[in-house]
């Protein structure tokens, strides 16, 4: 599956976007984060406060419990400061 | 139907207005905002902004709130353009236009798109000033004044 990150969940991981393979053990995005968080330090400091992650499947925006599969585009990013 | 652009260049607002206007006569009133950088952030000196987005869906959201915003008001046109990249304090942001036969509609959805805009469009500001860079933080007011608009 391809996963995005934007402003500081890029920053925090060090890159914008990379491909992973979904296990099967993981059905929602809340799960997805978890498995991200051991893969090290760097995500365990971009999903450390959940409060200031927002997540959009294939471009729509989604809430943690959103179920996913291995074809989705995942973003993670935090709250919008446009305008 | 709205015109929805994001890009890096900067947009001149006489000429996106004359560009929907052209020679319609129906129109009765054209409401414009636009959003510039300030110089400052509470105390804080601004020396030079970044907008991050997400391209694609920025785009996406941008029409959805214009879509909403058509539906709701019986608006004969407008645009949105939104900017990304560096940004210096004076730079022009984020442009609404919008034309309607009276001016309640015009004033209302330009006020509706900007509220909406600023927490549902895939933006991000990176503030540089004089101790370092950092990250926006999104303002609990600007979910609320989006979210008076809900009937």
């Amino acid at each position: 599956m391809d996963l995005l990150y934007f402003a500081h969940v890029r920053e925090n991981i060090g890159c914008s976007s990379e491909q992973i393979s979904l296990p099967d053990n993981i059905s929602d995005v809340s799960g997805l984060i978890n498995h991200l968080r051991a893969k090290g330090i760097n995500y365990q400091s971009a999903f450390e406060n959940e409060d200031i992650i927002r997540v959009a499947v294939n471009q729509l925006y989604v809430n943690f419990d959103h179920v996913i599969s291995e074809k989705d585009e995942i973003a993670f990013f935090p709250p919008m400061t446009g305008g | 139907m709205m015109k929805v652009l994001v890009q890096e260049q900067d947009f001149n607002i006489a000429a996106e207005i004359a560009d929907i206007v052209s020679k319609r006569t129906d129109i009765g009133g054209i409401v414009t905002f636009t959003g510039l950088v300030r110089d400052f952030h509470g105390s804080n000196k601004i020396q030079k902004m970044t907008l991050e987005h997400f391209p694609g869906m920025a785009e996406k959201q941008l029409e959805a709130i214009c879509k909403t915003a058509q539906e709701r008001w019986p608006l004969l046109g407008g645009t949105v353009i939104h900017r990304y990249g560096p940004l210096n304090p004076g730079d022009q942001i984020v442009l609404v236009i919008t034309l309607s036969a009276h001016r309640e509609a015009a004033f209302d959805a330009a006020s509706f798109i900007m509220d909406w805009l600023k927490t549902d469009a895939p933006f991000w500001k990176k503030e540089e000033t004089l101790s370092g860079t950092h990250w926006v933080s999104a303002k609990d007011a600007d979910t609320l004044k989006a979210e008076k608009w809900q009937k």
